[in-house]
């Protein structure tokens, strides 16, 4: 079953700007592949497609068995908490906890608080912050402060995995020590997207690559 | 998401377990949340005690305005109705009657049932009554005889404003009387009076609860402003609207709660203040006066006012400015 499937997708912006010219790939469930391609090739518009952040002006994405054009605007919620996303900048909350941030998809969702403590902590370690549990994400170094991101994405098992430019900002040691994390989320069964220019970490990493350029894609190996 | 379990096929893969939430727990959950940011909402307010201040007093003043005018009219009509109007009818008889035929006359309007109470004031009376509190007593020196009439005082049993004129049309035909006047004049006005002071009130009441809307929406939708960011990250982990919009609103409950609250106290000073005026006012007329507060009942309908304002304030400010609020840009 595919994870992901686009057929045939244009995303035209209110400013006139083509960012995907009919894009047909799928993901299959449990697969791992790097969306790639210079900036501006389309990579985090395909992202926003499939968060629904945006939606296509033609063409039909899937994710599993939901056609997101069928849609409404009160369901998205319910799509987004069966993805788990790392955003280029991380996207944290400078006003509470290094805990409270990657808690909050949790409380969202409505765990119980006790599980959801249990869960947070759990993902913490995974990353390797969790003696910094209580801190505030702002005294933490950018590396850091991407890998509280993940935990975040993490946290509530999410079966696709998407990730924007997620070592975009680090050095190479770091970059793969995350790019790691990936590969054993993958292992685990989680379907794994990430956009990156990094082109020498993605040759090493030996997984599908998908390739962007200029709104196509022009690449699938 | 709420299907029976498909179970997959045993396999290795375990970790990627879709957390599936009873509707019991959700229920719990949906609870849990709301105590927990209504509790937020209210030390936020704390966190910026001089601004929250501030805008509460004006709240606070904006409420305590209508409730305190409505109050004072409220006792005001009370001091009316305790004052039961008594409307009389004054019968003027005709000079040319004997007194012994008035007299008879006055006897005889005793015997009716639509009259609770008849009084006779003779010429001789009449004269007397005049000497003693006119001051145009060389006036009547210039007459021969008394020129005053007999009158006769008469109070309707039926005290309906509609029902005392054919009293008094039917009370007039009778023979040997010259003239009926009807004494209640002036209750009509004061109570025309005082039901424009009332829609004057109403009218005020209204323009300033559009004040308490406003000023509560512009708090409220700072407070969004303020929390971009968070909103922003919610939205993208899956939170609802209604998720998002339930702190804001809380802050617009709490906002009107106790501006309310701060404004019923504003009303019972201000009548505190009244009280001591308005007793001595009052007892030159009535003794038994008491000047009454909001009461029980006013007070809850002005806390309930104050806090139905206050939700439909952030109410206005969330549904106009959380849609704009949407993650696409990030």
């Amino acid at each position: 079953m595919a994870a992901i499937r686009f057929s045939n997708v244009f995303k035209r912006y209110a400013s006139g700007q083509d960012a995907l010219l009919g894009v047909d790939f799928e993901l299959a469930s449990g697969e791992m592949a790097f969306l790639t391609g210079h900036s501006g090739a389309g990579k985090s518009t395909l992202l926003k497609l499939i968060m629904l952040m945006e939606r296509p002006s033609r063409g039909q994405v899937w994710i599993g068995q939901q056609d997101l054009s069928r849609l409404h605007r009160s369901q998205i919620p319910h799509l987004r908490r069966q993805i788990g996303v790392v955003f280029q900048n991380h996207q944290l909350l400078f006003d509470r906890s290094i805990f409270d941030n990657v808690a909050l998809p949790l409380q969202i969702s409505g765990y119980d608080p006790a599980d959801a403590a249990r869960r947070a902590r759990a993902a913490l370690d995974k990353v390797g912050l969790l003696t910094r549990e209580k801190q505030n994400p702002i005294t933490l170094s950018t590396g850091e402060q991407q890998r509280v991101g993940i935990a975040r994405a993490i946290v509530h098992k999410p079966k696709l995995l998407l990730a924007d430019e997620p070592t975009g900002n680090l050095d190479p040691q770091l970059s793969e020590d995350i790019m790691r994390l990936f590969g054993q989320f993958n292992s685990i069964g989680t379907t794994v997207l990430i956009a990156s220019h990094d082109l020498s970490l993605i040759n090493r990493m030996r997984h599908r690559r998908l390739t962007l350029k200029q709104g196509r894609l022009v690449a699938d190996d | 998401m709420t299907k029976p379990a498909r179970k997959e096929p045993a396999s290795p893969r375990r970790g990627a377990e879709q957390h599936r939430i009873q509707s019991a727990d959700r229920r719990r959950s949906w609870r849990r949340h709301h105590l927990s940011v209504a509790k937020e909402a209210l030390l936020r307010l704390q966190q910026t005690p001089v601004a929250s201040l501030m805008t509460l007093a004006v709240l606070a003043i904006a409420l305590a305005l209508p409730g305190f005018l409505l109050s004072a009219l409220g006792n005001v009509q009370g001091l009316t109705n305790g004052w039961d109007p008594q409307p009389r009818i004054a019968l003027y008889m005709k000079l040319e009657l004997s007194d012994q035929a008035i007299d008879s006359f006055s006897r005889e309007l005793l015997l009716r049932d639509d009259l609770s109470s008849v009084e006779l004031i003779s010429r001789q009376k009449g004269l007397e009554d005049f000497r003693q509190y006119s001051a145009f007593t060389d006036l009547l020196d210039r007459f021969d005889s008394n020129p005053l009439p007999a009158v006769i005082m008469v109070l309707p049993r039926d005290t309906d404003p509609l029902q005392l004129p054919l009293v008094r049309n039917e009370l007039a035909a009778l023979p040997g009387v010259d003239e009926a006047q009807l004494d209640m004049e002036w209750v009509q006005r004061l109570d025309a009076v005082l039901a424009l002071a009332q829609r004057g009130s109403y009218v005020l009441g209204g323009l300033l609860a559009l004040a308490v809307l406003l000023v509560v929406g512009n708090t409220v939708r700072m407070t969004i402003e303020s929390r971009r960011d968070e909103i922003l990250v919610s939205k993208l982990v899956g939170a609802t609207d209604a998720w998002v919009r339930r702190p804001f609103l809380y802050s617009g409950f709490w906002f009107g709660l106790l501006g309310g609250v701060l404004a019923w106290v504003l009303v019972q000073l201000a009548l505190l203040m009244v009280a001591e005026p308005a007793q001595t006012l009052a007892s030159l007329y009535l003794n038994d006066f008491v000047l009454q507060g909001l009461g029980f009942q006013g007070s809850l309908i002005m806390l309930a006012t104050a806090t139905l304002l206050g939700l439909s304030g952030s109410w206005l400010a969330v549904s106009r400015h959380l849609r704009e609020i949407e993650p696409g840009e990030v």
